[in-house]
């Protein structure tokens, strides 16, 4: 099975939510970030989302603009990234999950890319620019490799459509609960409840999991005692930014995700 | 051609087009769609969208016979003059048709994104007519090359934003431009400048600029009693080349020949001419032609003209050039400059130096035409927005 279904379901008998954190690979470079992924998978991650550097990051805010400059300056790649993931099969069966715009895959090949991210190691593909009715060939291959393809739903997604993206969603759902880019913000919306039953409604029991804003252990719980998860992504980004020359930097980055993951881990369902 | 019409509503051309954006994108680009159908096939909008162009614009702009170019290349020239448009280049017809759109929609607030500033200066424009609260995005090195439009946005009441992101350029503001969008889709709507981007942008910014092919081609035939055998217009993202080329699209007797920015050379990084050194891709929400890297990272672009100076190029641009209706050439720097200076010496037009590209590229399309062959090519805009900068080139203190 899957890594991330597993997951999900692991969590889910034990009556527990997932914390999923967002990292950029190869950020600041691509062994440092070896090191924060394999630190934050002992932190008690749950899942990793590993975002793929791109040169026209059009969904992300100023701190994950930066983290992806900094790894393509550091020569990051598409075959590098890959090439890490297999290292850190040898020492973390964490569920790792691209975070990607489409342009870098489809100049690698996207039915090459799905081959070769599935042998590497990689459990699914977040493909941020790629909706369901343009796919390229993305969903079947994803199909075919056995790797969770994971759709995004936004606040203004019409019910209609909703349906759509969770029938063509595996995995979890990734609900964006607020408009705008990638970033910490001070506060969860007031509607993200009645939201996320909404979306449950169509999601035919695929786990729904929260991000977009969240930063703080008290958030990262209320979201996630809303959906089946909660991500946290710029506010660790960060934290590899502020701390990218301190030999420790791993070590304090997990420490950060230790304390979200325990947050997540104490609400009960 | 019903091909054509098929791929145009899927707001596909051929293997490009397309709609490739974040989710939260999908329920505003389906609004406009909608709105924009709708409104296309409404009267009441048709009517006050060209009395605008008429007595705000200026429209019909004049196609000017250009008797010493003509007398030089033995080629009967003819220039679009686009350049006479109010604010002063064909880019006033897109963003007077969108931001009626905007109003139409109940949308208060507009953006856009600008690289030469003549599209932030239409849409500025545009916005103070009708009342509309305007933010304009702009990469920082464009607002050093294109200093005297800043200000003109500023006195039209738009509030600019530079963008320090990135190379600094069109494609920065662009990004920054769709960012602000997702976090404002309930008030907001963005005036994409050139026939780029997402479905429906590409098709809704052809259908405005098309009023340029349909007064050329009507024109042409009034002026000299047959269809021309070529047009010629310099193509960035490709709105004034759409909007020209449209009009003679089922006229297979007329060559279209579309100019890209040749820049210093052929080296990536050195020019913006995506069908020589770029490749297909997805880039700002369309599939289409990107100069990219081996690894799917786009590149930058360098032309000495701000307009011309992107990574991709419009998706029907794209479907024409793989299907060989039209033949893409490029201009380089050195030749738009001296294009710049022969039609302001030899016809009394300062020509802006996007358009000098197309001007740029006669000795590559005149051959191709038989003796006093007929040739309409699209001055898509005036050169006093570049006038300091072609100074500081040429190393004279205006």
């Amino acid at each position: 099975m899957n890594r991330i279904d597993a997951t999900m379901q692991a969590l889910a008998a034990t009556g527990r939510k997932a914390f999923v954190a967002y990292i950029t690979a190869g950020d600041p470079d691509l062994e440092r970030s070896e090191a924060i992924i394999a630190a934050l998978a002992e932190a008690g991650v749950d899942i990793i989302e590993l975002g793929f550097p791109y040169s026209d990051p059009m969904a992300d805010g100023p701190v994950i603009q930066a983290a992806g400059e900094r790894a393509l300056a550091a020569g990051t790649t598409v075959p590098g990234i890959l090439a890490m993931v297999a290292r850190l099969r040898r020492r973390t069966q964490v569920p790792l999950l691209a975070f990607t715009y489409i342009n870098p895959l489809l100049r690698y090949g996207v039915e090459r890319f799905v081959s070769d991210a599935a042998a590497a190691g990689l459990d699914g593909i977040l493909p941020l620019d790629l909706p369901p009715e343009q796919d390229r060939g993305l969903a079947s291959a994803a199909t075919a490799a056995g790797l969770a393809l994971v759709r995004l739903v936004a606040p203004n997604t019409v019910p209609a459509r909703r349906r759509t993206l969770a029938r063509s969603s595996s995995g979890f759902i990734y609900y964006v609960c607020r408009y705008g880019v990638t970033g910490e913000r001070s506060a969860l919306p007031e509607d993200l409840a009645e939201q996320v039953a909404d979306l449950r409604r169509h999601a035919g029991g695929v786990p729904v999991c929260i991000g977009f804003g969240i930063a703080s252990p008290q958030q990262a719980a209320a979201a996630a005692a809303i959906g089946d998860g909660a991500v946290v992504g710029s506010h660790l980004v960060q934290l590899v930014a502020e701390h990218r020359q301190d030999p420790q930097v791993a070590a304090i980055v997990a420490d950060r995700a230790a304390a979200l993951a325990a947050a997540v881990h104490e609400v009960a369902r | 051609m019903t091909g054509r019409r098929q791929a145009s509503t899927a707001g596909r051309f051929g293997d490009h087009g397309g709609c490739y954006v974040p989710e939260t994108l999908i329920p505003v680009l389906e609004e406009i769609d909608r709105a924009y159908r709708r409104l296309r096939r409404d009267r009441a909008f048709a009517g006050r969208l060209r009395d605008l162009l008429r007595s705000y614009v200026g429209r019909p702009t004049a196609l000017t016979y250009a008797g010493a170019l003509s007398r030089r290349w033995q080629r009967r020239i003819w220039l679009k003059r686009e350049d006479l448009c109010h604010t002063g280049a064909h880019k006033i017809n897109n963003a007077l048709g969108q931001a009626l759109l905007a109003q139409a929609m109940g949308k208060q607030r507009i953006i856009a994104e600008t690289g030469a500033g003549q599209h932030g200066v239409a849409t500025a424009t545009a916005c103070a007519l009708l009342g509309l609260r305007c933010r304009i995005y702009m990469g920082t090195e464009d607002m050093r090359r294109q200093a005297p439009n800043v200000y003109r946005m500023r006195l039209l009441g738009a509030e600019g934003e530079g963008v320090d992101s990135g190379t600094r350029t069109l494609k920065d503001a662009v990004n920054e431009a769709l960012r602000d969008w997702v976090a404002h889709v309930d008030d907001t709507h963005y005036i994409l400048g050139s026939a780029l981007g997402p479905h429906p942008f590409p098709t809704m910014v052809r259908d405005f600029q098309s009023v340029i092919g349909r007064e050329a081609r009507r024109q042409i035939l009034a002026a000299e009693g047959c269809l021309p055998q070529a047009v010629v217009a310099c193509v960035g993202g490709g709105s004034n080349a759409i909007g020209l080329f449209h009009a003679f699209l089922r006229d297979p007797q007329v060559a279209l020949y579309g100019v890209e920015a040749g820049g210093r050379g052929p080296t990536l990084g050195e020019h913006a001419a995506r069908f020589d050194g770029g490749r297909p891709g997805v880039f700002q929400g369309t599939a289409s032609y990107v100069l990219q890297d081996d690894d799917g990272q786009v590149v930058g672009t360098h032309s000495i003209s701000a307009g011309l100076d992107y990574a991709a190029v419009g998706p029907e641009h794209a479907w024409l050039h793989d299907s060989g209706r039209a033949r893409y050439l490029r201009c380089s720097d050195a030749q738009a400059l001296a294009a710049f200076h022969d039609l302001a010496a030899c016809e009394g037009i300062i020509p802006a130096l996007e358009s000098s590209h197309a001007l740029g590229a006669l000795d590559q399309i005149c051959p191709q035409l038989p003796q006093d062959g007929v040739l309409v090519l699209n001055l898509s805009g005036r050169g006093d927005k570049d006038i300091a900068e072609v100074a500081r080139i040429s190393g004279v203190t205006p």
